[in-house]
């Protein structure tokens, strides 16, 4: 019962992030693919609740939604996108979506003959909440964690000399 | 963890609400467009701009200072992802636990004073 | 649930990732279509999660790890779109073609 309803979830899942996600990369308004992103990071948060990921859920909806699409927005902003109807594609869009339709499809045929029958059994599988996720960030990748705040440090430094109005 | 039926329930209850937030503000757009008298005119999708004609393109460029800031708080959004598990997991792991955040949090502190140094933060 | 089906809707937004750098001209496009890939790793990631199970905890934490880089790749990526923006006044990329050889 449980798993058919998470199946009719995933297939309205996969159908809301698909068209978005095209609309991302076809629209013609800069703010509206925007906006089309915000849907498509929205369905991968509901997807990561669907997988039990909670803590991963919610923090897609603060950072990405919440922090990124900000930083996309004030970008846009600042590059005086025309905001009415433009032009934003160049003239390779047909080798673009060749070259997409055949990753895709590679991909796709490596995907269902590797890992073709093998299941993931959302019901039994016991979820991860914030406290494992914690018991291992804070001992076995000690290091990452602190080589991130580098990262965002060297991001802030780097973009405060670049963005700085001298 | 919570078994199955639980957690997506609680999980349905949040959906149902979220669906009828939605119904409810697009049901009452609707309406308004049912009801309100329709008389299209290209003078109302102009810039209103104190009654005047409007010049130019209504797009104004921002000033760069606000991305900085934008930028600030994406950085510490991060930083406050990592409190999270941290505060759970803080009791059990003790002194190493709080070693790690006081690293993390510091070298992002160095930002801050770079920014504050750099006058980032100051709005003349 | 199969976990094929997962995987091919992570390989299906990266695909529309890859159309997108490939296809848009404006820079700030651009960054949006690196994020629907990065996205995609991470959609990649959780799945493997989930189908360990408690062993997969890993997976999530790179999740964790993948988000926050995408943060500072953003606003690294957006500052140097503002100074290309404010030297040449547009972000097309196909006319900074400077450093082509």
């Amino acid at each position: 019962m449980v798993d058919t309803w998470q199946l009719v979830v995933f297939w309205a899942l996969f159908a809301m992030m698909g068209v978005s996600a095209l609309r991302v990369v076809t629209s013609s308004n800069v703010v509206h693919a925007a906006l089309y992103l915000v849907v498509t990071l929205m369905g991968a948060a509901a997807l990561y609740v669907l997988l039990l990921a909670e803590f991963v859920a919610w923090v897609q909806v603060l950072v990405y939604v919440g922090a990124i699409i900000v930083l996309m927005l004030f970008g846009l902003m600042l590059t005086r996108a025309p905001i009415g109807k433009g032009m934003f594609d160049n003239d390779q869009r047909l080798v673009a979506a060749v070259t997409a339709g055949a990753l895709f499809g590679v991909t796709t045929w490596i995907i269902v003959d590797a890992f073709e029958g093998q299941k993931i059994t959302l019901s039994k599988a016991t979820g991860i909440r914030a406290e494992s996720i914690g018991d291992v960030i804070f001992s076995s990748f000690v290091l990452p964690f602190e080589v991130i705040s580098m990262l965002l440090l060297a991001a802030l430094i780097g973009a405060v000399v670049i963005a700085r109005r001298d | 963890m919570p078994e199955g039926g639980t957690y997506f329930g609680q999980y349905v209850t949040i959906g149902i609400f979220a669906l009828v937030g939605v119904v409810l503000v697009l049901g009452t757009l609707q309406l308004a467009k049912l009801v309100a008298p329709n008389v299209p005119d290209t003078d109302k999708y102009t810039t209103y701009e104190s009654g005047i004609d409007p010049i130019g393109s209504g797009w104004a460029q921002s000033n760069v200072r606000y991305y900085i800031f934008a930028l600030l708080f994406v950085v510490f959004d991060v930083e406050a992802v990592f409190l999270f598990p941290w505060a759970i997991v803080f009791e059990r792991f003790g002194t190493q636990a709080f070693v790690e955040m006081v690293i993390f949090i510091g070298i992002l502190a160095i930002a801050l004073l770079y920014a504050a140094k750099k006058k980032v933060l100051e709005w003349q | 649930m199969p976990i094929t089906y997962l995987l091919i809707l992570s390989s299906m937004l990266f695909s529309i990732g890859v159309y997108g750098v490939l296809a848009r001209q404006n820079a700030v496009l651009i960054l949006l279509s690196i994020e629907l890939m990065l996205n995609a790793v991470n959609i990649n990631l959780v799945a493997f999660s989930a189908m360990f199970g408690a062993e997969g905890v890993a997976g999530q934490v790179f999740a964790l790890f993948i988000i926050a880089v995408a943060a500072a790749e953003v606003g690294v990526g957006l500052a140097i779109v503002i100074l290309i923006f404010r030297n040449r006044s547009n972000v097309d990329v196909d006319e900074m073609s400077l450093m082509k050889w």
